[in-house]
């Protein structure tokens, strides 16, 4: 029998996730991926995983599963408290996993969701190139949906060895806890009235029960149109806050559609991505406006880390 | 003709716009541009996006130059005469069984339009219908443009459940549901041709810029496709 990885528990929602299905948004195949990338690829370098080996994505409940064979694994993103045979292993650094040996989640500290990184990756079948669980059109990962008790999922052949001299990568919400979210103003920003980026940052916005990996629907001072919230349809991409006549905005995610018929006010930056990643409903966003230059020197400054760290994985 | 207007959809997306609004020769530029740039993809560009009247450039910051990405999205192609000549020339073969069975609401159009269902049905396919873009779901393509006589507004309560094939109709636009998923537009018939299989590439019936033209096919006609099309 091939490797495997036995689900003993799923937790709340567990997906299978890779960088996502790009390529393909012109025939209305929406990209999906993980919700924090930054954590997602960091815990794959951990893992001494090439970046694009899926991984599984876990949701404020983490699982329970069960190794086959001896397996290095490492978890980034949210803290969980981490047991392994019911001894305590730590999160953020590559561990080795005897065969039969049980991983199971504990209390969560900071942050929404954790990325579960096992040598040789989740090797569920690719679908369009990827193994990224698109939940809504049942597409990618284990047959399109959450893991389940019961589950048995393929891993991959181990390819390279954990970093040598990993340094703690800490992901982005470890080393800024405070839920500042950057902005670039736009796509549609000029069909709002000239004070609503403003509105936009003078308040937090609640993260409200109503949302998933698709969209947050936030909860703040409300945006206004300047006549319709309509446009013509067009790309959503990630980050994007899409405002409806209700004027409460919805933040797209990695599950959102490819296209979408209302305006958008502005677009979350890349490197702060996995920061709206790490929140739940219950949680605060603050927004605020930055440039180009601000949100490129952002990037470089979350990539060099990881990029160190990937070079080292072999 | 360079109206086209570039803008910034965050750090890792361009949009090149045309004018704003849904015609064919608008569309026709969109599909123009977006074809060179599958064809000639810039460095880093992860995904290109085409639209009504737009097309969106995905990339990444770290490795694409945005000054040169703009200068190639204001450097727009010429549209083919002759390519889109060749579009009109070979339509899309669409079969549609209009049976009531299958045409929840085409009762509906008929009293939006004043005339009998038989007829909705027979303008709705006397129209070619370009496909200007695909979105929603996978593999569903916004078609227009639809006989004003039965442009039907969408319904007020979409349904939770439209089946696969559906053939719909919200205002002057037309489209095909790829699987069964929720959805507010009125359903007039159904295909068996399945408009999505992802062991394809692309894996979409229908790309944008293609002529569509629905063919009427009786309830026994669509069980023999439908069983030929399975197998």
């Amino acid at each position: 029998m091939n490797a495997q990885l036995e689900v003993i528990a799923p937790g709340l929602l567990t997906t299978v996730q890779d960088l996502g299905r790009w390529g393909y948004q012109s025939s209305g195949v929406p990209v999906a991926g993980p919700m924090d990338p930054f954590a997602h690829r960091s815990a794959n370098a951990l893992a001494g995983n090439p970046r694009v080996a899926a991984t599984l994505e876990v949701t404020l409940v983490g699982p329970a599963v069960r190794f086959c064979d001896a397996r290095t694994f490492a978890v980034t993103g949210a803290a969980f408290e981490l047991f392994l045979d019911d001894e305590p292993v730590p999160c953020d650094r590559p561990v080795k996993a005897r065969p039969g040996a049980v991983l199971r989640f504990g209390a969560r500290g900071s942050g929404a969701r954790a990325y579960l990184a096992v040598a040789g990756g989740i090797a569920v079948p690719p679908v369009l190139g990827s193994r990224a669980t698109h939940l809504a059109t049942a597409m990618g990962g284990l047959n399109g949906r959450v893991l389940r008790r019961g589950d048995h999922l393929p891993l991959g052949v181990v390819q390279g060895a954990p970093p040598a001299n990993h340094v703690m990568v800490r992901t982005p919400r470890q080393q800024d806890p405070s839920p500042v979210i950057r902005v670039l103003p736009g796509p549609q920003a000029e069909r709002f009235a000239s004070d609503t980026l403003a509105v936009l940052t003078s308040a937090p916005y609640d993260v409200t029960v109503n949302s998933n990996r698709m969209a947050f629907r936030l909860k703040g001072p409300a945006l206004q149109h300047l006549s319709s919230a309509d446009i013509i349809s067009d790309a959503t991409p990630v980050g994007a806050l899409q405002v409806p006549a209700s004027g409460q905005p919805l933040l797209l995610m990695a599950d959102r559609q490819t296209t979408g018929g209302y305006a958008k006010l502005a677009t979350v930056i890349t490197a702060d991505i996995g920061i709206a990643g790490q929140a739940a409903p219950g949680d605060v966003l603050i927004f605020r406006v930055c440039d180009r230059a601000e949100a490129l020197t952002a990037l470089m400054a979350r990539e060099r880390p990881l990029l160190a760290l990937e070079s080292g994985a072999t | 003709m360079s109206d086209v207007r570039i803008v910034s959809a965050g750090d890792a997306m361009l949009v090149a716009e045309f004018d704003d609004r849904i015609d064919p020769s608008v569309n026709a530029r969109v599909v123009a541009l977006a074809s060179t740039l599958r064809d000639h993809p810039p460095r880093g560009v992860r995904d290109v996006v085409p639209t009504f009247r737009s097309v969106a450039v995905y990339f990444d910051p770290l490795v694409t130059d945005v000054e040169q990405l703009t200068a190639r999205l204001t450097a727009e192609p010429e549209v083919q005469p002759a390519a889109a000549a060749a579009a009109a020339r070979s339509p899309v073969d669409i079969p549609v069984c209009y049976a009531s069975e299958f045409a929840p609401d085409l009762d509906d159009v008929a009293r939006f339009a004043g005339i009998s269902s038989g007829e909705v049905a027979a303008i709705h396919r006397a129209s070619d219908y370009r496909v200007y873009m695909l979105g929603f779901v996978p593999g569903f393509a916004y078609l227009g443009l639809v006989d004003a006589r039965i442009a039907a507004p969408r319904r007020s309560e979409p349904r939770v459940t439209v089946p696969a094939g559906s053939v719909a109709i919200a205002g002057r636009q037309t489209g095909i549901y790829p699987r069964q998923t929720p959805g507010g537009w009125n359903i007039v018939g159904r295909t068996p041709v399945p408009m999505i299989a992802m062991d394809h590439d692309p894996p979409t019936r229908l790309q944008p810029g293609e002529t569509v033209r629905f063919r009427a096919i009786t309830r026994a006609e669509f069980d023999v496709l439908a069983s030929a099309m399975a197998t």
